[in-house]
């Protein structure tokens, strides 16, 4: 069935347009919003239900959450329910899975497609048996008359096969919350058991009959150009199909991986290099220097009287360097472009927008694109899954076969986008009082979202057509969470975009969340520490939010917090302390508590985490387990960017291109993480991916500062920079 | 060449067609059509693309299909016997013990070549004999938990 006819569609992006700082705008991208009811679901003859989403799941586990909410709706049991996600000719155009909005649009619209659908049925069944409406009862997809449970007829049969052919209308009414059974109950999520049974699970897994291997020979520096090559450097390697080189793009297929690799490896080719980046020490200068376009979000009150009569003036600048998001599996797609129809096999976190793409690349019409959506390795972001697309497409034309495409590691490392480097720097005012009068923040950031929407945003269209860019002219996303939820009387905010970042750069959970929530964090920590205030009682004078105070004193609670001013004076070796952070994810959404627990070794500058303790609260809880696998993930992978991470270059090249140059958190330094979970069944149900991403490096910074007095103003904390720090 | 080598994979022997020198995870992979390991870094770094080469945990991207000789090979599918799952299997649906799941072959082999010979270790054994598993998600505390478990359902099996 082709579920996506075009009826009724209207563009999400402009009704939710201009919405400040947020995820959705990116989340949404293009996206057509579809009433259809057939586009999202279908009742199969044989009892199981086919639910549509645009949407893909890239690991989080949401193929199970919306598959929960369907059963829920719709009452049939979860087995009964099989999704279909991310499928240019079988489900809707959702735009790109981002910003931890899933649940929100598609698990909404699933939730309305159900309900309508389990109305139209009961309806129908109510017709059948001549009764009303209340007469009858749903027990897993079979509808029954409640005095003469005999009389009874199944969803399947109702359908008939049939199509609902009806729009599902605004004002659609779902079930009441609280009467939920199957969401809000853990839920094993569906995908585990084949997954460690190695079944195919994967992109990585996928053969199609016929298909050739590929692998690339990119240049070694982004501003290499590409002078000749020498294809008689290959001779002595069996199965090489062809060398396929356009410009400075090149890359070899053969008939077998291992031929493919080989052949990489010996191809003699000459490239021009030119040093097209800013020497790695220079790289906050560089970015504080760049001409900016500025949005300011907030100016309140009268900052500069305030600033003026402060009884103490505070200035602090935190910098963040760029980011990997290292996904353990390489990206990986699969191509078949024929003549009239092109086949592509890819994890992309946008189906729909990358078809378009392609599409371009080839100079074909959008619907000769088929783009389906196979899972890869976790992405958290933007990674190399939609440039890895356009490399399978480029491979396949060029030999007229199906061609899977593979990165390698160090593919991977170097043109995968980074997350952006950023600066920030926050001013702030005490009055004598040790009250908070002045707050004034700045951010100098790139851009963090520069989605495949032309050829010339993936690395493929960059090479073929010569022109390294970095700069899309797309500037967003280093809003999020500038701006606290605090009640300061006088604050500015402004963000200071980048038009060109150094390194290629784009989308990496929460986008500029954690950055900005780190410095926002420690700041506060800073001034909570010159009034002499312990650091919960300073955030609690300035969070009036009911919900959000709870949330604080969970997490402070649930670590035992001990109330007292940082730092502690403890001159041993071996000292201990414990941070506290707090953000209101883009100010509106999910709400995040993070207390870390450290211990640092004063000689050599080690830090330790012990503990860290994370009160979240996101509304609704759809499968609390699922929810748990989220915040633990996200807090052990934000706190190895913390202590571990920095993308390495010099004015040539990425020196960051293996694990080795590339360190992350290993086993032995994974410390314990405790969950305090605060369930809000009559509030909306929001994403859960990113929030508790923005807490950890300023706890653990916080920590560090409350153990030692030495203040980290620099991503990574490396032993290196606490023992400068130590005062 | 091609004919010359027999490698016997999750009991079954399997004449291999590649080069001699091509690493173990190519043949798994493409020659006898497994998924179990997964290729990450190629650089033996990450261990993504672990066997069971006897008792013995090894990465596969680099090691030459010629050096396997008699040793039995097991894959991540070749822990199920007779359509049961593996205990330590078992354990990782058990606590849910994945995000993306890509790394999680690594993990399960290592773990059971560990219990194998250590029945019952500490907690500082588990974290050393997984550090050379690297996980991108953050699942490691499900991990940590799924060994746990693993070791319950394994010494419930009537000894060591």
């Amino acid at each position: 069935m082709m579920a996506n006819r075009g009826r009724q569609m209207q563009s999400e992006g402009k009704r939710r347009g201009g919405r400040r700082g947020s995820g959705r705008q990116e989340a949404s991208w293009g996206a057509q919003l579809t009433n259809w009811l057939d586009d999202w679901l279908e009742i199969n003859p044989d009892g199981t239900i086919t639910a549509f989403s645009g949407k893909v799941e890239l690991g989080t586990g949401v193929r199970t959450a919306l598959a929960q909410i369907v059963a829920e709706e719709l009452e049939v049991s979860i087995e009964r329910v099989h999704m279909v996600m991310g499928d240019t000719q079988r489900t809707p155009d959702e735009g790109y899975t981002a910003g931890s909005m899933t649940i929100n649009s598609s698990g909404t619209a699933l939730r309305n497609a159900a309900a309508q659908a389990r109305l139209v049925l009961l309806d129908l069944a109510s017709k059948l048996f001549t009764v009303n409406l209340d007469e009858l009862v749903v027990q897993d997809g079979v509808i029954s008359v409640i005095r003469d449970p005999q009389r009874k007829v199944s969803y399947a049969e109702l359908m008939g096969g049939k199509n609902f052919d009806l729009e599902i209308p605004d004002n659609v009414s779902v079930k009441d919350s609280l009467t939920y059974t199957v969401v809000g109950k853990s839920t094993p999520r569906e995908d585990i058991p084949r997954k460690v049974a190695g079944q195919s699970a994967f992109i990585q897994d996928l053969r199609v009959p016929g298909m050739l291997h590929g692998r690339l020979v990119r240049p070694p520096s982004v501003g290499a150009e590409f002078i000749s090559m020498d294809e008689s450097s290959l001779s002595g390697v069996p199965g090489v199909v062809k060398v396929v080189q356009r410009n400075n793009f090149i890359g070899i297929v053969a008939e077998h991986e291992e031929q493919a690799i080989q052949a990489v490896q010996k191809l003699k080719v000459e490239w021009r290099e030119q040093a097209t980046l800013p020497p790695m020490q220079d790289l906050y200068t560089t970015l504080r220097s760049s001409p900016t376009q500025d949005n300011l979000l907030i100016n309140q009150g009268d900052l500069e009287i305030a600033w003026r009569n402060a009884f103490h003036q505070l200035i602090a600048t935190y910098y963040q360097p760029y980011h990997a998001h290292a996904s353990i599996g390489p990206s990986c797609a699969v191509a078949d472009v024929k003549k009239d129809q092109i086949t592509v096999w890819a994890s992309t976190p946008g189906p729909y927008p990358l078809s378009g793409t392609l599409a371009k690349l080839l100079d074909v019409p959008p619907e000769k694109v088929h783009l389906i959506h196979v899972e890869g390795a976790g992405s958290y972001g933007q990674n190399g899954s939609d440039d890895a697309a356009a490399d399978a497409v480029i491979l396949s034309q060029a030999v007229g076969r199906p061609v899977r495409l593979q990165w390698s590691r160090q593919d991977e490392f170097v043109w995968e986008p980074k997350a952006p480097a950023m600066v920030m720097e926050v001013s702030g005012g005490l009055d004598a009082l040790g009250n908070v009068v002045a707050w004034d923040y700045q951010v100098w950031s790139p851009s963090h979202v520069a989605r495949a929407h032309s050829p010339e945003q993936l690395v493929a269209g960059q090479l073929l057509s010569g022109q390294p860019s970095t700069q899309f002219g797309f500037s967003f996303g280093a809003e999020r969470n500038a701006l606290t939820n605090y009640s300061f009387p006088n604050q500015r905010v402004t963000v200071h975009y980048i038009a060109d970042s150094p390194l290629r750069a784009s989308s990496f959970r929460s986008l500029g969340g954690a950055e900005n929530t780190f410095a926002n964090e420690s700041f506060m920590d800073e001034l909570a520490a010159a009034a002499r205030v312990d650091a919960v009682e300073f955030r609690l004078r300035y969070l009036p939010d009911e919900r959000a105070r709870q949330v604080l004193k969970s997490a402070a609670s649930k670590a035992g917090w001990e109330a007292r001013p940082s730092p502690q004076r403890m001159g041993n070796k071996l000292v201990q302390g414990r941070g506290i952070a707090f953000a209101w994810y883009e100010n509106d959404q999910a709400i995040v508590a993070s207390v870390a627990h450290v211990q640092v070794d004063t000689e050599s500058g080690a830090v330790c985490v012990k503990r860290i303790v994370v009160a979240h609260d996101c509304g609704l809880i759809i499968n609390p387990d699922g929810l748990r696998n989220q915040i633990e993930g996200s807090t052990i992978q934000s706190l190895s960017r913390a202590l571990k991470e920095e993308v390495m270059f010099d004015e040539w090249r990425i020196k960051s291109v293996d694990w080795e140059s590339y360190p992350i958190l290993t086993f032995s330094e994974v410390p314990d993480v405790e969950i305090v979970l605060i369930d809000r069944p009559d509030q909306p149900a929001l994403g859960a991916g990113e929030p508790s991403t923005t807490t950890t490096a300023a706890a653990v910074a916080n920590a560090i500062f409350d153990a030692t007095g030495a203040r980290l103003r620099q991503v990574p904390f490396t032993p290196g920079r606490v023992k400068a720090a130590l005062p | 060449m091609s004919g010359d080598i027999v490698i016997t994979v999750n009991g079954k022997t399997h004449t291999v067609q590649s080069a001699a020198d091509t690493p173990l995870l190519y043949v798994l992979r493409n020659e006898i059509g497994l998924n179990g390991p997964h290729f990450g870094c190629g650089g033996e770094k990450c261990g993504a693309c672990m066997v069971l080469v006897g008792a013995e945990p090894k990465l596969s991207c680099h090691l030459p299909v010629s050096e396997i000789g008699r040793a039995r090979i097991t894959t991540l599918e070749g822990l199920i016997e007779e359509g049961e799952l593996h205990p330590v299997q078992r354990a990782f649906i058990d606590e849910q013990a994945i995000q993306c799941g890509y790394c999680v072959n690594g993990m399960i082999i290592t773990t059971a070549a560990l219990l194998w010979k250590n029945p019952h270790p500490t907690d500082e054994q588990v974290r050393t004999a997984l550090d050379g598993n690297l996980c991108r998600c953050g699942s490691h505390l499900r991990i940590l938990r799924a060994v746990r478990r693993a070791e319950t359902l394994m010494s419930g099996y009537g000894g060591e």
